[in-house]
């Protein structure tokens, strides 16, 4: 066993908190509250460390932090964790968002807060355990786990429909991840390990060999359960259900980081494990990628509801995520890491804003608002730099993101340029549905009395927004930082992926 | 000349821990004509406390601490006492002592409280424990009657209630009906190897191999009879078709321990009649033992029926009931896995991991009904479970653990069972009956799920009574259900010795 890692700290901290808010006595509201937004700090903290502990010149897993876990005899199951270049801007995203949902919270929960907040904490223990994890088992474990408080979470502190949305939200991605345990359990007993270093470099010494189709079939098994939680067109219809109906630290979260889980599983397993699947079915994705981009923005445009317009706008951004991935270079799978943060971080902020309208006046319709501008100027202000965010302002986060997938799509072997044009496209769309919305609910005349006495922000929800607006400018100005963790990992990534298909090619 | 074998050429020690219980089982017969009616709780904790030392001699036999007897088998080859019997041993008395647990109060408040219910008990878990150890198709069979009949009569232990006499009647004419199956089918594998020893048949299946079809052709209809036999007690389909009734009517103390121990039963018996005894029964493909399809089709269809019906149950007991077919069928992908023969040992414990994992999950989920049911067997709907979260947040909470493992979310003791099984029917190359389980696990979370969302999301005023010792059970088998889930190595490292192969 070696030394405990920064890492499993990270990891852990929530469980630590989980445990506290179990077994510790008379505790109040207020103190469960603040206990929990303790934790999540902490956590944050702790996860700032690793950024500072974290060599941004090596390619591979740092901070790792292994033992045996279970040993049949024939295989061997390990706690393995460590964070790369791609996995480290995720936990960090994880970490950023958690304190967020629960300073939304704080004002908004009211009942059976003890649970609530015990599945906060057990939610971002088992996202930063999906993010770290190196084996298939425990990644596994933790990508089911999820599903569980957010079930709870949807079900119990919904809206009216929430029974359907937390039940439709499980079994569709639980019906998806399950083919991915076939594939995880095949390929664990071909390779004879479950982890996932391991994996990749017995399929790079030529020690494990898959034929193309087997690769095929397991790249889809993963693939499918990947493109459910991204969720990819034609697989998205929980999406708007779990995201209107769940209570906003929910939607936060499932906007900020559920989603990102599925891209990130595909850069961390179908890439490096499946590179010659990924090249076949890159254009096919990509296809997917495109509809998703355009079809979101369509029905964005459509909606009456503002959160629903969020929710439908969240899978036309993954489908830039999802294009820029599999472009299949440096540009664009970097461009797609950074553009799942900036939608964490965008979408997370909008779905916070939505809720603070909802909160004052309990309806989700644009029709109940306009000229909101006048009657909560410091809202309506945050709120128009998260709108343009979100469309992709230069020199605000999303235009970064953006501007560097379309860049890596543009100069991508596997890709056709038609790619590139139809989502370009996507962006006018956005700036259509967003701005059309912000004009609905905040320009023009403050004619409906109920608006008229709205009062502004509270300091918590300001609290809230104020390290949203800090993190849009910071990856909008100095993009280059966060890039910088990336490259190393990204390129050994790329390399690889063109090597083998390289080698598949002149085979 | 005949000879009266002494005790040590019998090597009666290695039988230790079911012959504790048994000899236990006569015992309390004798000591509960003198203890009153009303002080039965003396009888619950004679029972328990016999279940308990002979937990922990099985316990103490399968952690190699001490090692009973002289080699593995006992009674001339009748009884075999390996790791396997061990692990069989452990699951069911545990399971026994649960149930137990389990059935105190639920006796005294329902007036059934009468010391034939406690020895029964200890008569058909001694009844299971040799069904695990069979070495003979003799064995096999009176185990399985020791098994079987105290369960008849303990499922109409409600009498004078008409439905717990229905269901003794439906179940004892069924069974009947399924023991003529076995023993016929017995037979038959007798004539086609001369020899009701397993290991003899293994040597004489083994041999056959080379072409005798007449001999071949009694084997195959030998062993699709017992298949048929064993599959009645472990409920699989087609032959399901008593399970919910019975399980409805049936007194809920009585099902939560059925439930689990004729299922324990029933796959050690399977296992020991098939993967030890025919493990080599190969007609031409030479690859996967002749039993092998036969068994993975049962699975699927016991997988697709229990769980497609099991949705559109509305009362709590019928849905447990098809949930315990559906399980059956996961189980029984292990079985069909064992019958590749390098990936026999892996599915045989997958099995048995399996078995363990279930015994917590669905004794606790039969002893939260317990809870929540009327002193006349009402309120078992699935709307008893609504607003319980509010009322009764611990028993919730537990109920909630039973469904997500028996649902195989990770970090409970389901998934360990179901990655183990799935594991082996995958390194089987069993893909399509695997597929068909992870899908058929899809529709079963909807069902499950639902008693969470009427405990936890919606509003009602859930009742419910724990005492003490159901209160204890319910934490035990949760806390077990975690445990499992949290520490998979526990699980696989107690399965890891275990090989049904003879020749060693």
């Amino acid at each position: 066993m070696e030394d405990i890692s920064l890492v499993t700290v990270v990891f852990m901290l929530p469980l630590v908190g989980v445990f506290a808010l179990l077994f510790v006595r008379n505790l109040t509201d207020y103190t469960v509250r603040w206990l929990t937004l303790i934790v999540s700090l902490i956590t944050f903290g702790a996860s700032l460390l690793l950024l500072r502990n974290f060599d941004t010149s090596v390619a591979g897993l740092q901070m790792v932090h292994q033992w045996d876990w279970i040993d049949t005899g024939s295989v061997t199951i390990r706690y393995y964790v460590g964070v790369d270049g791609i996995s480290i801007w995720m936990v960090l995203l994880t970490t950023f968002i958690m304190p967020l949902a629960i300073l939304t919270s704080m004002k908004t929960i009211h009942e059976r807060t003890r649970l609530y907040y015990v599945l906060m904490l057990l939610m971002e223990w088992a996202m930063i355990g999906v993010f770290v994890a190196q084996d298939l088992f425990l990644f596994y474990v933790f990508w089911e786990v999820t599903l569980v408080p957010m079930y709870f979470l949807i079900g119990i502190w919904g809206a009216e429909e929430r029974i359907y949305a937390a039940i439709k939200f499980f079994l569709y991605t639980m019906a998806g991840s399950l083919l991915m345990l076939l594939a995880i359990l095949w390929l664990g007993n071909e390779a004879g390990t479950f982890t996932v270093p391991e994996i990749i470099e017995k399929l790079n010494s030529g020690e494990l060999s898959l034929s193309a189709s087997t690769g095929r079939w397991l790249f889809l098994a993963f693939g499918i359960a990947f493109a459910i939680k991204v969720p990819m067109w034609p697989l998205h219809s929980w999406l708007p259900d779990a995201h209107v109906q769940a209570p906003t630290a929910g939607s936060v979260i499932l906007a900020g980081v559920l989603l990102k889980m599925g891209t990130y599983g595909f850069v961390r397993f179908n890439l490096p494990m499946f590179p010659e699947a990924s090249e076949t079915f890159a254009p096919y994705i990509a296809v997917l990628a495109v509809i998703g981009i355009i079809y979101g923005a369509w029905v964005s445009y459509g909606q009456k509801d503002v959160k629903k317009l969020v929710a439908y706008s969240s899978i036309s951004h993954l489908g830039f995520v999802m294009l820029g991935i599999f472009a299949l270079n440096s540009a664009g799978i970097q461009g797609g890491i950074l553009q799942g943060v900036n939608h964490g971080i965008s979408t997370g902020g909008l779905f916070l804003m939505v809720g603070m309208l909802y909160e004052r006046r309990h309806t989700k319709l644009m029709s109940a608002f306009g000229g909101i501008w006048k009657a909560m100027p410091i809202y309506s202000g945050i709120s128009l730099v998260i709108v343009l965010s979100s469309m992709g302002l230069p020199g605000l986060n999303g235009f970064v993101g953006e501007f560097t997938i379309l860049l890596g799509s543009a100069g991508s072997d596997v890709l056709s340029w038609w790619f590139t044009a139809f989502a370009a496209l996507g962006i006018i769309l956005a700036a259509i549905y967003m701005l059309y919305m912000f004009n609905t609910v905040f320009m023009g005349a403050l004619d409906k009395d109920e608006n008229k006495n709205l009062p502004d922000l509270n300091r918590y929800e300001l609290w809230t927004l104020i390290p949203i607006l800090v993190m849009v400018f910071a990856i909008g100005l100095q993009a280059s930082f966060f890039f910088d963790f990336m490259d190393s990992s990204v390129k050994e990534l790329v390399d690889q992926v063109s090597a083998s298909a390289m080698a598949a090619a002149g085979r | 000349m005949f000879q009266v074998p002494s005790l040590s050429d019998l090597n009666v020690a290695a039988a230790l821990p079911a012959v504790v219980l048994a000899l236990g089982a006569c015992v309390f017969l004798v000591v509960d004509l003198f203890v009153p009616r009303e002080r039965k709780h003396i009888t619950a904790w004679l029972t328990a406390g016999g279940l308990s030392v002979s937990l922990v001699l099985a316990l103490l036999s399968l952690t190699d601490v001490v090692t009973f007897g002289d080699g593995e088998e006992a009674f001339f080859g009748m009884y075999i006492a390996d790791q396997f019997t061990d692990m069989v041993n452990v699951i069911v008395l545990v399971t026994s002592l649960l149930g137990v647990m389990v059935a105190y109060n639920y006796l005294d408040r329902t007036n059934m409280q009468r010391g034939e219910y406690y020895y029964l008990l200890l008569f058909t878990t001694a009844g299971v424990m040799f069904m695990g150890a069979a070495g003979d198709l003799v064995v096999v069979f009176v185990a399985l009657e020791l098994l079987s009949i105290p369960l008849y009569i303990l499922t109409g232990f409600r009498r004078p209630q008409e439905q717990s006499e229905e269901s003794a009647m439906k179940y004892f004419l069924l069974g009947a009906f399924s023991s003529a199956f076995l023993v016929y089918g017995l037979a038959l594998v007798y004539g086609a190897t001369g020899t009701s020893n397993l290991r003899e048949i293994w040597q004489a299946v083994d041999s056959m191999v080379a072409g005798d079809t007449s001999a071949q052709f009694l084997l195959l209809t030998g062993a699709g009879l017992s298949l048929v036999g064993l599959g009645f007690k472990v409920a699989a389909v087609p032959f399901h078709m008593w399970t919910p009734d019975v399980y409805q009517g049936a007194p809920t103390s009585v099902v939560a321990y059925m439930s689990v121990a004729a299922k324990v039963g029933g796959f050690a018996a399977l296992l020991r009649v098939l993967v030890a005894g025919m493990p080599n029964f190969m007609l031409d493909n030479g690859t996967s033992a002749a039993w092998m399809d036969v068994t993975w089709l049962l699975a699927a269809a016991t997988m697709i029926v229990g769980n497609f019906i099991a949705i559109v149950q509305s009362d709590l007991k019928r849905l447990l009931a098809y949930s315990s077919i559906a399980h059956a069928g996961y189980i029984l992908i292990g079985v069909a896995a064992a019958g590749v023969p390098r990936v026999a040992d892996e599915a045989t414990q997958a099995v048995l991991i399996y078995l363990m994992a279930y015994a917590f999950t669905n004794v606790g989920a039969f002893s939260v009904i317990i809870a929540v049911e009327r002193d006349d067997a009402s309120n078992t709907g699935l709307s008893s479970m609504r607003g319980l979260a509010r009322t009764q947040p611990l028993l919730a909470a537990a109920m909630a653990v039973f469904m997500l493992s028996l649902t195989g979310i990770p970090l409970t003791a389901g998934f360990v069972g179901k990655w183990f099984v799935f594991k082996a029917a995958i390194a089987a190359d069993l893909i399509p009956v695997a597929v068909i389980g992870v899908l058929t696990s899809v529709l079963s979370a909807y069902y499950y799920l639902r008693i969470v969302w009427m405990m936890y999301f919606e509003d009602g005023d859930g009742e419910a009574a724990t005492p003490r010792a159901l209160a204890w059970a319910i934490g035990i088998s949760a806390i077990g259900t975690l445990v499992f889930g949290f520490l998979p190595y526990l699980l696989s490292d107690m399965a890891r010795e275990i090989t049904l192969a003879f020749g060693g």
